[in-house]
């Protein structure tokens, strides 16, 4: 198939940025959409422009490295990964246009990469549990609900890919922030920094310049790994209950 | 956001059911009006509960529309570049619309205190004293309907998002299940609110309500 | 390897024939050097061997270790842990990682599980035998004192992660899930859905980003390490290029630990991460540290098959497939072409039941590879025409379907059918899944004494960038124990020796070993802007790939693997004059990034090739076809090959570009274990 891509193409941090268009041709539907933007690269490389900088790392959809605002939706139009997402989602004559993530806190780097490290300060505020290493009980003492266990694996199985944020109309990260405080919400090891954990992560998401959350819930729409709004209502609900506990 | 918006949805509850005392006819709808200026005396003086509602609803639209320019602060600074094509999947329509919606519903507001409440005025130059014929008089001209019933559909579509939203930010949305139900309650307060108002100059309109 | 049954024959070397001990394959290519040996694990009953180390390894004043500083690159399960463990106990701790955040290394994508002796079944598990599961599965070419060691503390990573909040799978009763996996007999793996090493990792990164806040560890994203500072003898530091200025940073410390992951990229196609890269190891390889048994790699045999030349990676499925499909192709050739659906029954060939009639499917991972390829080689592989032959295999669920129900196969393999069809586009429910094997784990790595110090003091080693655990083969949810084994329980306590005689002399920017090291990597860099000639960086490595792949991958002989180090050796030369490279070395360049990561897998490759040549055995992941037995299987040459190959640098200088690299064999000796053959018959 044939295709015609508008990309925003920016040189660095401070540059303005502008959308190129370019044409593909010869590509196979059974490409991923990565590997299509490879074939651009080879090809640019050829003629001597310089390829398009764009994240991607595992290509199997778990490391949360690609991202890609694609014809305006985080990862395209399947629910998957950028890297997941295949040429046959697409039709001959296509027209693609594909922009980085747009957020304050994740100041574009190059062309289509930005930088996300703000996840990782809202992590490091308070998205663990202290347990340093040697100092673990057995671990079969404590036994945890099977229905816990599973809430908290499902919701932990985001990727910190930044979708999101990409798509929330407000640039909030609540689904994020939401899905790491109902992980380790839900498990016996994390109640003792429960509150704790709300209230400073929450500072640290709203402090790295993320919107607020008004419950449009595109995020929810938008995440490959299908992480349910109901993470949101336990960030409210727990942040409540951490006020009440005087944090 | 959420508990000033809750008490907006009491309110307008209240209200809607105030409103539809028209179907009783004159009297009976005046005597509502005249009923709620003496409510809670001798306890409170007279218009003394009127005025704790008033005072109750500033503070409430007063901490809603700060809350309001906060985020719309904060989601403008969010995103300084804005996307060149973006679709909304995901997004109910209503979610969308929350801040036209409420600056929208805010000079309709204005307005409908200018009309009935403060400044009392009878776009057919009649009297304005009476309010059940100050009513009709409004909405046996056909803009007026128009633009009250384009105010209704608005708040509709505010509460159809905003009732969900409150319940998910006050953290009662923890399951699928439940945020199921909430998205069922908030459709239907919206239709119920926005379709009992809009019944009263529709009526009036077609002249089910008269004089 | 990992299906490997219990019928294992002892073995009897008289068997082995020809003798090995006739040939030396790889003359002329090597130098031999005098032999090594691992002088850190102490003797005495294997069982006390660990405790016996920890209470020598001398211990480090609290109060000094904040004045003790460590690099350590790649935020894997090992390097994160390790960051995480060593931040907690206080020393000062500098991360490096090339991806945007330490949560996104490649352990993340492990699916299946991670070992633990933890007995939870009272099926008769134990350290002993998970170590001699370990030791078996890697064919009895793996240090028995570092392995019985990682299934000694395979439960505590358990604990551990349990205590992080890691979200393992339940019973109903709350306690911890476990299956069997990989084919062993006892149910062992701990598991997170097919998320395991997700979860695993995300639990480290957790820990280690606590670190953070606490002012302990430094984390560097977007940094690629491009050499290490050899200083007196002594590993003292880095250079590192910031990725996104561009910037060439001097980062200096007492030790440096590299936990910079597998190779397997050597063979372009891979399941490894597009930037999983071997470039940390073999800078420190050209300084000094022992490249041990490079040529050992895992070939898995269920990933998704290559569609075309496009192609920039694999997609793992897992193995449990194979216990309900049954895998063919067509008999003749001009069939390979045509709807599978339309090929009569007595027209296919159930290639793995026909060979293999007692093991059939279930045949362990390197069989059923070598089989597909065989089959393809012949002509009738199946799927589209990739280079020159199709490759792939069918792998069919129509008669489970018949037997199970549809119902019971979605439920069993729901979510890998989805994957499949989301990646392929075909419905495996209606027509056969296509698989082919694909390179997805490397044994290989610098050589470590059981102190996981490379032969580079100071230079310590973890993860799969070690060779240490798993011999010529691992085991099934193994890697993921051995990640964390090294990072949250080894090497914690083996640096505290090394670093007690710390903190040392500090050398200034301006020390030779500094400036040398930093003038070779900014040459470099010009290097590869200014050859400008007319071949992308992707277009070197899918050929290197390409050449690996057919002479280096699941069958080698003597004569492939000579006209491979010829065809490297050409690539190598055609690389360095008719590169190119856009864009400049002050901005994120990916293509930059990309040549100094190709240019170490040439030479890699060629080391790989050379190893490969010089085991005439076949043994784990390594197929020589010149020794196996009568009936296609491996044979081993405990007599002459019951040794780890450690190579050491030969130097660029030698005519044909690369000197020799040097030999230098540690002979494996078994004291508590009992080396057999094993046999599928």
């Amino acid at each position: 198939m044939n295709l015609t891509l508008k990309i925003w193409r920016q040189t660095d941090a401070v540059d303005k940025g502008k959308i190129h268009t370019y044409e593909v041709a010869g590509i196979s539907q059974d490409m991923s959409f990565l590997e299509m933007l490879d074939v651009l690269n080879e090809q640019l490389n050829e003629l001597g422009e310089e390829p398009i900088a764009f994240d991607s790392d595992c290509r199997e959809g778990i490391c949360g490295m690609c991202s890609l605002m694609i014809n305006g939706e985080p990862h395209g139009p399947e629910v998957t990964t950028t890297c997941q997402l295949h040429m046959r989602s697409f039709n001959d004559g296509d027209t693609i246009t594909i922009e980085p993530w747009r957020s304050g806190a994740f100041p574009v780097v190059k062309d289509l990469v930005v930088d996300r490290s703000a996840f990782d300060r809202i992590i490091q505020s308070g998205g663990y549990i202290s347990a340093n290493t040697g100092s673990a009980p057995e671990a079969n003492s404590v036994p945890v609900p099977r229905d816990n266990a599973v809430r908290a694996f499902n919701v932990a199985t985001c990727i910190g890919c930044g979708a999101c944020v990409a798509a929330c109309p407000n640039g909030s990260a609540s689904l994020f922030l939401g899905a790491k405080i109902t992980h380790l919400g839900e498990l016996p090891q994390g109640q003792p920094e429960r509150w704790s954990r709300v209230v400073d992560m929450t500072a640290q998401h709203d402090y790295e310049g993320f919107g607020g959350c008004t419950n449009i819930g595109e995020c929810a729409a938008a995440c490959p790994k299908e992480i349910p709004l109901d993470v949101i209502s336990q960030l409210n609900r727990d942040l409540r209950t951490a006020m009440k506990h005087g944090h | 956001m959420a508990l000033s918006g809750l008490a907006f949805v009491g309110f307008v509850l209240g209200h809607m059911y105030g409103n539809l005392k028209a179907f009783s006819g004159h009297d009976a709808f005046n005597e509502y009006a005249h009923h709620l200026r003496e409510l809670g005396e001798p306890m409170l003086p007279h218009m003394g509960f009127i005025w704790i509602m008033r005072g109750g609803l500033l503070l409430a639209l007063i901490i809603h529309v700060a809350c309001a320019i906060e985020l719309t602060r904060r989601a403008k600074k969010a995103r300084p570049v804005k996307y060149v094509v973006k679709k909304h999947t995901g997004a109910i329509p209503a979610s969308r619309l929350m801040r036209w919606g409420g600056l929208t519903l805010f000079l309709f507001i204005v307005w409908h205190l200018v009309n009935f409440t403060f400044g009392k005025v009878n776009v057919q130059g009649g009297s304005t004293d009476d309010p059940y014929n100050l009513l009709v008089d409004t909405f046996d001209v056909w803009w007026m309907t128009l633009i009250y019933l384009a105010a209704m559909a608005m708040l509709g579509a505010h509460l159809h998002h905003g009732v969900w939203s409150s319940m998910q930010t006050l953290g009662l949305t923890g399951t699928a299940e439940a945020r199921a139900r909430v998205k069922t309650i908030s459709f239907a307060i919206a239709i119920l609110i926005a379709g009992g108002f809009s019944l009263v100059p529709i009526a009036v309109l077609t002249g089910l309500i008269e004089r | 390897m990992t299906d490997m049954p219990d019928t294992t024959l002892t073995s009897d070397h008289s068997h082995d024939e020809p003798s090995a001990g006739a040939y030396d394959d790889a003359s002329g290519y090597y130098t031999l050097g005098e032999p090594i040996a691992d002088t850190k694990a102490p003797a005495g009953d294997i069982a006390d061997r660990w405790q016996t180390r920890k209470f020598e390894a001398r211990l480090v004043n609290p109060a000094n270790r904040r004045k003790l500083s460590i690099i350590i690159v790649g935020t894997g399960l090992a390097g994160g842990a390790a960051a995480a463990t060593l931040g907690e106990a206080g020393y000062n701790v500098k991360s490096f990682c090339y991806q945007d955040s330490p949560r996104r290394a490649h352990s993340i994508a492990a699916q299946g599980g991670i070992n633990a002796a933890k007995n939870y079944k009272e099926d008769g598990d134990s350290t002993h035998r998970l170590f001699y599961d370990t030791v078996k599965g890697g064919d009895y070419r793996s240090r028995e004192s570092n392995v019985y060691r990682l299934a000694e503390v395979s439960t505590n990573i358990i604990d551990q992660c349990v205590a992080q909040g890691v979200p393992f799978a339940r019973e109903y009763g709350g306690l911890l899930d476990n299956r069997s996996f990989g084919g062993v007999q006892v149910s062992r793996t701990f598991y997170a859905r097919g998320q395991t090493g997700q979860q695993l990792l995300i639990g480290a990164y957790q820990a280690m980003e606590r670190q953070v806040k606490l002012g302990t560890v430094t984390e560097y994203t977007r940094h690629e390490m491009l050499e290490v500072i050899v200083a007196d003898g002594q590993a003292r530091g880095i250079i590192a290029r910031d990725m996104v200025t561009g910037a060439i940073e001097t980062h200096l410390a007492d030790v440096v630990v590299l936990a910079s992951g597998g190779y397997g990229n050597v063979f372009y196609l891979s399941t490894n991460a597009m930037g999983s890269n071997v470039t940390a190891a073999w800078r420190a390889h050209r300084k000094g540290a022992y490249m041990a048994n490079p040529c050992y790699t895992q070939i898995h045999p269920t990933c998704i098959p290559v569609s075309g030349d496009h192609q920039s990676k694999l997609t793992l499925m897992s193995e449990s497939l194979r216990n309900d499909g049954r895998i063919w192709v067509p008999k003749k050739a001009e069939d390979c072409a045509k709807d599978p659906r339309d090929i009569p029954e007595e027209d296919r060939d159930y290639y793995l039941e026909r060979i293999y009639p007692s093991f059939g499917n279930l045949v362990p991972r390197d069989i059923a590879s070598r089989q597909a390829k065989n089959m393809c080689d012949e002509g009738r592989g199946v799927g589209p025409m990739v280079g020159d032959f199709r490759r792939g295999v069918y792998l069919d669920f129509k008669d489970a379907i018949a037997r199970l129900g549809k119902d019971a196969i979605e439920e069993k393999y729901d979510n890998l059918l989805d994957m499949y069809e989301r990646i392929t586009g075909e419905n495996p429910y209606e027509v056969p899944m296509r698989i082919y094997p694909a390179v997805h784990y490397v044994m290989g790595g610098l050589w470590v004494d059981y102190d996981l110090q490379s032969s580079i003091k100071g230079l310590f080693v973890t993860g799969e960038a070690n060779f240490s655990d798993h011999g010529a083969n691992r085991l099934g949810a193994s890697a993921l124990m051995q990640g964390l084994a090294d990072g949250y329980f080894v090497l914690p306590h083996t640096i505290r020796d090394y670093l007690s005689d710390g903190p040392f002399e500090e050398i200034g920017e301006d020390h030779p070993a500094v400036t040398e090291a930093r003038a070779d990597v900014e040459a470099r860099i010009e290097k590869f802007l200014s050859i400008n000639g007319s071949r992308s960086v992707d277009s070197f490595h899918r050929e290197l790939g390409h050449i690996m792949w057919e002479y280096c991958g699941m069958e080698r002989t003597a004569e492939g693997l000579r006209k491979a180090i010829d065809m490297i050796r050409e690539l190598k030369r055609e690389f360095w004059s008719d590169l190119k490279v856009l864009g400049t070395a002050d901005s994120l360049n990916q293509s930059l990034e990309k040549a100094g990561r190709v240019a170490d897998f040439i030479e890699l490759g060629e080391l790989m090739c050379i190893d490969a040549l010089n085991r005439r055995e076949s043994c784990g992941g390594h197929f020589r076809g010149e020794s196996q037995t009568e009936d296609g299987e491996a044979l081993r040459h405990d007599d002459e090959f019951a040794y780890v190959a450690a190579w050491e640098w030969g130097g660029d200088a030698a005519s044909n570009d690369m000197g020799t690299p040097i030999l230098h064999k540690e002979d494996l000796v078994y004291t508590a274990i009992e080396m057999k053959q094993r046999s599928y018959k």
